[in-house]
């Protein structure tokens, strides 16, 4: 007698819905006989008998939703006394493989815990193609394979490519083979001749520094980073109420709090709140930082630039008014210094002021997330099923998968849209 | 230009070469003022085979009894054998020839030299039919090989009769009673292990402390362990000072550790290394640097004169024809700007005596003089079902393994059919193979090549078999 268990129908698979049964109680099957089709959020795929024998019990009805991976679905009688067409002792008892799966996979289920790989697989699980040897330094020097370019064929990682590799450190170039691409490299562009653009019908303005860096880091932050959003809604009313009120008590010391700097203090007191959306991906492993330095985008002559509100959550939003002053003014006239804009473990970039509703930014490496504010506008909402008017803010915010996942952003949010919403909350 | 690519030799680095290059679309001419193949398919690797599987089997009919059969007098007729090895290499030689027309590759039978040139050296083609022809290409490769080393002084020097090269030894009229081998690189080694073969008295001469100076000293220590067996007798360590004929046959003085012996036989052969094929060629003039002569060329086999490469036995050791080959693939691909494909690609060799020897990959006082920690896996033939069953227990695996990464580093084989088996671990070599990927590869049964596992599970202390 044999069960007959739910597959998994991709790695990450926890319980699916038994759409279909294809046999029923008493049917004969053989192995690769199509028993069942299985649903999950993804797909639907056809379920192979593995054994042969009799249908001797359903046990989970056709349409049931939820059910998890390794569960007995059905019994087969007469099934151990037949060997599988592949004898092995394990597959008896495994899930039988789903066709559209790599037996492989199945077989690897089967067994007992692999032993596990040093970063065989990168973050979303895409197979990192390296040999044995590279993989065994990299596990022994705690290099991360992902972050390795492979010089060996088809790209594969060999052992060159690891051996004078420092963990951490960006990839080293091998200049005995330079593959056509390579990460970090820009695509090699067509001049604009070649686009269809006659010559002498634009003007050519050369690339600055800040040009080339903003060209690089978006188009490798945008290429590389596994990036997503989440947008929502915020009703601002309380916070601009709120806003009149500090900036009324703080008028005699001539400050002056913008909604922005309101907005940079609850993303800090939000990320205190969520540590985990204050992060960054490493090659070693996931850094939680410590404090919120908060990284605002000041549009400049020329290209932008993001200088940071250091421990932005231990600070009042008067001293917060005072420094973003300070440093966007001495961004436009370009006389920030290195360490007042490098770093920074979260970005807020505005274009409220620009009447722009809302938009996703590209994720400043290597912090985690990057929050877009657009403007807030009065709107219709419905509350307890009234129609009434607020003042409407949308933010979007771009989040590095690699860190912080769906739910892990959605969480921050809800802590962020509390503490907008009811700026009192940040005081608790 | 009348050609993308020119190559001058067509031994298996060239004519290799120039098949690769018609097959990546370039315009190719080879030239050759002797055969093609080289001296691989013609005078070298192949008709030795073919002598070797003779000696071989004819040795084997002694052993009859051991396997249960019986015959009356083996005896051979020596005319035939070298007639069988000239056939083996003919037919071959026919083969590359038809390979040249399948490839569109045009065959200029003639010798070549360079000029200066543009964009490459000029080739200029004395024809054998006659008459010269020059060509202009984008690429010469010189792939002109290597000739047996002589020392005319002390009279090492082949005379067509009695002393013999590799050359002449492939082809006498007559299988000697006595021969004198000199020099124990698999070249005098073969030739030893074949006269052996088929009776006659053989002394091998050497100047270094140990037979196969290349291979791992155990593998060389085994090995002369398994020739004497054989009958074969060796002077180690020994010098000669001269060689000269008597009426009859040669005399051979030499001096081994302030010891002077003076050795006679019908025949020598001198087996005392190679020299490059360098002369001739206008490389002087061309500015092509060449050191001890051979070609000195980078990765891909640039000479630094633009233009020109050279691959092969010309460009230095090791003298083996798949280095060769690879040299040339890797070169045309070179010049044909793709990516290259292996640099380092660990070269096995093979010894073709009976037992046979194969190795890849750094032995293990060069894997120590490197400063590696090495694991020692062995693993003798005597313990192996299918060695025993077949009667051919002499030998041994023996692998080599870095103790921190687990790479295999090296492996040295000797006994019977293993340079049959070598590639097993050149293939490993390639893949950056470690321990775990030997230990779980699944080796047939019964064949001779559960040693090759059994060694790598003996440097862990896994073995099973013993």
């Amino acid at each position: 007698m044999t069960d007959i268990l739910m597959p998994a129908l991709s790695p990450t698979m926890e319980e699916g819905t038994l759409a279909k049964w294809l046999v029923k109680k008493g049917d004969t099957v053989a192995a690769g006989d199509v028993i069942a089709e299985i649903e999950t959020d993804k797909a639907t795929m056809e379920v192979e008998a593995v054994d042969e024998g009799v249908v001797e019990e359903i046990l989970v009805e056709a349409g049931t939703e939820g059910v998890k991976v390794n569960a007995p679905i059905a019994r087969l009688s007469g099934g151990t006394e037949t060997k599988a067409p592949e004898p092995k002792p394990e597959e008896k008892a495994a899930p039988a493989p789903a066709k559209a799966e790599a037996k492989s996979e199945t077989a690897a289920k089967a067994e007992p815990a692999p032993p596990k790989v040093a970063s065989a697989k990168t973050g979303t699980g895409e197979r990192i193609f390296a040999s044995p040897l590279a993989r065994r330094i990299a596990e022994q020097k705690g290099l991360d394979l992902s972050a390795i370019t492979g010089s060996g064929p088809h790209g594969r990682i060999i052992e060159r490519d690891v051996k004078d590799a420092k963990p951490g450190a960006k990839p080293a170039a091998t200049a005995a083979a330079a593959p056509t691409e390579r990460r970090g490299e820009t695509r090699p562009v067509q001049s604009l001749q070649q686009m269809g653009i006659p010559e002498g019908s634009y003007d050519l303005i050369p690339l600055d520094g800040m040009r080339k860096t903003v060209a690089r880091r978006m188009t490798d932050s945008f290429r590389d980073v596994p990036h997503f959003p989440l947008t929502i809604d915020l009703e601002i009313d309380r916070l601009l109420e709120a806003r009149g009120r500090i900036n009324k008590m703080l008028e005699k010391d001539g400050v002056k709090v913008s909604v922005n700097d309101i907005i940079l203090k609850a993303c800090a007191v939000a990320l205190k709140r969520v540590p985990e959306a204050n992060a960054s991906y490493s090659p070693e492993g996931i850094a939680l930082h410590h404090h919120a330095d908060i990284a605002m985008a000041v549009a400049v002559e020329g290209g932008l630039i993001t200088p940071i509100i250091r421990k932005c959550e231990t600070k009042g939003l008067a001293q917060i008014a005072q420094e973003t002053k300070d440093l966007a003014e001495r961004a436009r006239t370009r006389k920030l210094k290195p360490e007042e804009f490098q770093g920074g473990t979260f970005s807020v970039s505005n274009l409220g002021m620009f009447g722009i509703k809302s938009f996703g930014s590209i994720i400043n490496e290597p912090q985690g997330a990057i929050l877009s504010v657009g403007a807030g506008t009065k709107q219709p909402v419905v509350r307890d099923d009234q129609l009434a008017i607020a003042t409407v803010m949308s933010v979007t915010m771009t989040c590095d998968h690699r860190v912080v996942d769906g739910a892990t952003g959605a969480r921050w949010l809800e802590a962020f849209k509390a503490l907008i919403e009811e700026p009192l909350a940040m005081m608790v | 230009m009348d050609f993308d690519v020119i190559i001058v030799g067509a031994g298996p680095g060239g004519y290799v070469a120039a098949i690769r290059a018609s097959q990546l679309g370039l315009k190719t001419a080879i030239v050759e003022r002797e055969a093609l193949g080289g001296v691989c398919l013609n005078w070298g690797c192949i008709p030795t085979k073919a002598l070797l599987k003779s000696g071989e089997v004819f040795e084997q009919l002694h052993h009859l009894a051991d396997y249960g059969l019986a015959a009356d007098k083996p005896r051979f007729d020596f005319a035939k054998v070298v007639e069988r090895s000239r056939k083996v290499a003919g037919q071959l030689n026919s083969g590359v020839g038809f390979l040249m027309r399948k490839h569109k590759i045009e065959v200029i039978e003639g010798t070549a030299r360079l000029e200066k040139g543009t964009a490459a050296p000029k080739v200029v083609i004395a024809q054998k039919r006659g008459g010269e022809r020059t060509l202009q290409a984008k690429n010469v490769i010189l792939a002109t090989g290597a000739r047996a080393r002589t020392l005319p002084q002390i009279g090492l020097e082949p005379d067509g009769d009695r002393v013999w090269s590799y050359r002449e030894a492939m082809v006498p009229k007559a299988a000697p009673k006595s021969l004198i081998v000199i020099g124990s690189g698999a070249i005098g080694i073969e030739f030893a292990s074949f006269y052996r073969a088929l009776g006659a008295e053989v002394m091998v001469v050497e100047a270094l402390s140990r037979i196969l100076p290349v291979e791992d000293e155990e593998v060389s220590t085994a090995a002369r362990k398994a020739f004497e067996r054989r009958g074969l007798k060796f002077r180690i360590g020994a010098t000669v000072k001269k060689l000269t004929k008597s009426k009859t046959g040669v005399v051979v003085e030499i001096e081994t550790g302030g010891k002077t012996e003076t050795l006679e036989a019908e025949r020598a052969i001198v087996a005392v290394g190679i020299v490059g094929n360098v002369e001739d060629l206008g490389l002087e003039a061309l500015g092509v640097k060449i050191e001890k002569t051979h070609v000195v060329t980078d990765a891909h086999g640039a000479t630094g004169v633009p233009g020109l490469f050279a691959i092969g036995d010309v460009a230095g050791p090791p003298w083996l024809a798949h280095k060769a080959s690879h040299e040339g693939v890797h070169c045309i691909e070179h010049i044909a700007g793709q990516p290259p494909k292996n640099l380092n690609a660990p070269i096995p060799g093979c010894t073709y005596a009976n037992p046979q020897i194969a190795s890849v990959g750094l032995t293990e006082a060069a894997a120590k003089a490197a400063g590696r920690k090495v694991k020692v896996g062995r693993f003798a033939f005597r313990a192996n079902g299918k060695a025993i069953a077949s009667g051919e227990t002499e030998g041994f695996v023996k692998t080599l393994f870095d103790a921190d990464t687990g790479a295999l580093v090296g492996a040295h084989m000797i006994g019977a059919e293993v340079t049959e088996m070598i590639q097993g671990y050149a293939l490993a070599m390639t893949l950056e193979a470690t321990e775990a990927e030997l230990h779980a590869t699944v080796f047939p049964h019964p064949t001779m090549s559960e040693a090759m596992h059994e060694s790598a599970l003996d440097a862990y202390g896994l073995v099973l078999h013993a």
